[in-house]
């Protein structure tokens, strides 16, 4: 009760000084309880982070899915270890579509009668370049990077792109 | 044991609060189901393997090999199920006795906070048998986090740890389910409690201000044994009849027909299949969230009676309200299933506006329509205002959540409960 009586007093007579010693304490508490504060928040922020940037510096997860030969025009090939579908179009080029359906995550499946994708979720459909034929999804499967060595088709399957249409410069043809 | 019973309890209560209809014992109910929750979580972590390959291995081993596993995991998998809808339907009791205003304002936003970790609760252990169950439901859960606007991507892959669920997303999912949230369930549970005692405890209509006050021990205490004991008999007897779901092991390359998601957000994927994703899983959620955690600051001028619906006049709105919600969203649901879908009618404008804000904007109007027609005539105060627009979001949400749930079969068509 004194002591709020005197600071009370301080308070009251501005000329003494500026600021009081009481309100000087307790400003330099307060920014000691903020640098604590964010001191704490950073170093959660690096505990979670530091491990995770290292260890997906993996560059390339090549899969080989075999001879050019091997794969007809037109045709789609299922690659379930790898969670993508190799479709080969009718000019020959290659494209691996990721087995998810775009609108929420589900495997799509190959139907071989009608030449489309269906999600069994929702009922999208998908033809065999991996565009949307019928919605809820919105955009064109995601598909992973294709490489012609020497013959052999190989998947990066490490290295997944999105996009929201098809084109031509998506797809990889045999030299 | 006595005296720890006395101490958290005020010494004495008014009558009018003992009323089995004043509060159906909900809150007390919701949190006996945390202490089995985590009672039978800690044992059930006595076997549980947080990993891809043994995980679902570890829970058959449990259901086999284990005296009593089975029953420890349908009573867990069970209470959890009653305690998201005890939570619910307390947030449903204290809103609508009005228990929200004046000094229990806080404790309204606190409710919210935990009911929704209660919610997280549930969808992180829903992860954790690993069965196709669990993989597609969560995988279909938070690609809805991925339409978020801007940082959605971004959001979902920092929370599974990357693209598809994994060994990670399933370790980060055991740690919550087993540490973070019952850590700040326990805490902010209380807390309520405490607040609750500070606002006076429970409200009770102002008719009612001149009850008795009556000693806690035994007529509060009593009471609270015999909800406690008769909740416990019918959670026990409920797992020791039906079993916890366990389909087969988690199979990334295949996906079940249909995948649903949890149950509890059957509702926001009803949602997802007439809207366009940017406002079922955003607007339209966030926007809800917003209205209920704003209910207690709404000035509303009008003293509160603290009587269930209000006043009379609230009780015959409600009962409309409800009414008119059940009719808009059912015939909204067939409407759009199979008269006419928005986005396949409009090719040529964006999904955005076809399946989104054109859908929203008839929505309205038909709210709008039944406001002029029919709520405006009954010159209803702020307050019941507040609680019809609160009674036709939740009736919505409920009708769409059982049409989620129930009605929805293969390919997510419609069809019939006992065809899904």
């Amino acid at each position: 009760m004194n002591n709020r009586i005197k600071h009370q007093e301080e308070k009251d007579n501005p000329t003494k000084s500026e600021i009081s010693r009481r309100d000087f304490f307790g400003l330099i508490w307060k920014s000691l309880g903020v640098l604590v504060g964010i001191e704490v928040l950073g170093s959660i922020t690096a505990f979670f982070y530091s491990a995770k940037n290292k260890s997906t510096t993996v560059a390339k997860q090549l899969l080989e899915a075999g001879p050019v030969s091997s794969f007809g025009m037109n045709s789609v090939t299922a690659f379930m270890g790898g969670r993508f579908y190799l479709a080969r179009l009718q000019d020959g080029g290659f494209i691996a579509l990721s087995l998810r359906c775009t609108h929420l995550g589900c495997a799509i499946s190959w139907e071989e009668k009608r030449k489309r994708f269906i999600c069994p979720c929702h009922s999208s459909a998908f033809d065999i370049n991996g565009e949307v034929l019928n919605p809820p999804a919105a955009r064109a499967l995601d598909y992973y990077p294709v490489m012609i060595e020497n013959g052999i088709v190989k998947v990066d399957i490490g290295n997944l792109k999105e996009r929201n249409t098809f084109n031509k410069e998506q797809l990889t043809y045999a030299q | 044991m006595h005296n720890v019973l006395l101490h958290i309890h005020p010494a004495k209560v008014s009558e009018a609060s003992l009323r089995f209809n004043r509060t159906f014992g909900l809150g007390g109910m919701a949190a006996l189901l945390i202490v089995i929750q985590i009672v039978t979580g800690i044992l059930l972590r006595f076997y549980y393997v947080p990993s891809p390959a043994d995980a679902y291995n570890s829970i058959i081993f449990l259901k086999s090999q284990v005296i009593f596993g089975q029953f420890i995991r349908n009573t867990h998998h069970w209470s959890g199920v009653f305690l998201l809808l005890i939570a619910f339907l307390h947030f449903l009791r204290v809103f609508l006795t009005g228990a929200y205003r004046d000094a229990r304002k806080i404790n309204w936003l606190f409710g919210l906070v935990l009911l929704l970790l209660i919610v997280f609760s549930n969808f992180t252990g829903y992860l954790l048998p690993w069965d196709q169950l669990a993989y597609w439901a969560i995988t279909v859960g938070t690609t809805i986090i991925s339409y978020l606007p801007l940082a959605g991507n971004g959001l979902r892959t920092m929370i599974i740890g990357g693209k598809e669920l994994n060994a990670g997303t399933l370790q980060t999912f055991f740690n919550f389910h087993t540490a973070v949230l019952p850590f700040l369930l326990l805490v902010l549970v209380l807390y309520h409690f405490w607040r609750v005692r500070k606002a006076g405890g429970v409200l009770i209509p102002e008719t009612d201000e001149k009850a008795e006050m009556v000693p806690v021990m035994p007529n509060l205490v009593f009471r609270e044994f015999i909800v406690a004991l008769v909740l416990l008999a019918v959670v026990l007897i409920f797992s020791a009849l039906v079993n916890a779901p366990l389909h087969e092991k988690a199979n990334p390359a295949y996906s079940m027909n249909p995948t649903k998601a949890p149950w509890y957000f059957a509702g926001v994927q009803e949602l997802l299949m007439h809207f366009h994703p940017f406002f079922a899983a955003f607007i339209i959620p966030a926007g809800v969230m917003v209205f209920l955690a704003w209910i207690p600051f709404i000035r509303s001028g009008d003293k509160p009676t603290r009587h269930w619906f209000f006043s009379e006049k609230g009780k015959q709105s409600s009962k409309a309200t409800a009414l008119f919600a059940v009719v808009i969203t059912v015939a909204g649901i067939l409407f759009n299933q199979y008269v006419l879908n928005f986005e396949i009618a409009m090719p040529k404008i964006p999904a955005l506006v076809s399946n989104g804000i054109i859908p929203l904007v008839i929505l309205l109007f038909l709210m709008a329509i039944y406001y002029w027609i029919y709520i405006k005539r009954l010159r209803l105060s702020r307050s019941e205002l507040v609680q019809v627009l609160f009674v036709f979001l939740i009736v919505a949400f409920i009708v769409l959540t059982i049409a989620g749930i129930f009605f929805r079969g293969k390919d997510m068509e419609l069809t019939f409960p006992w065809r899904v």
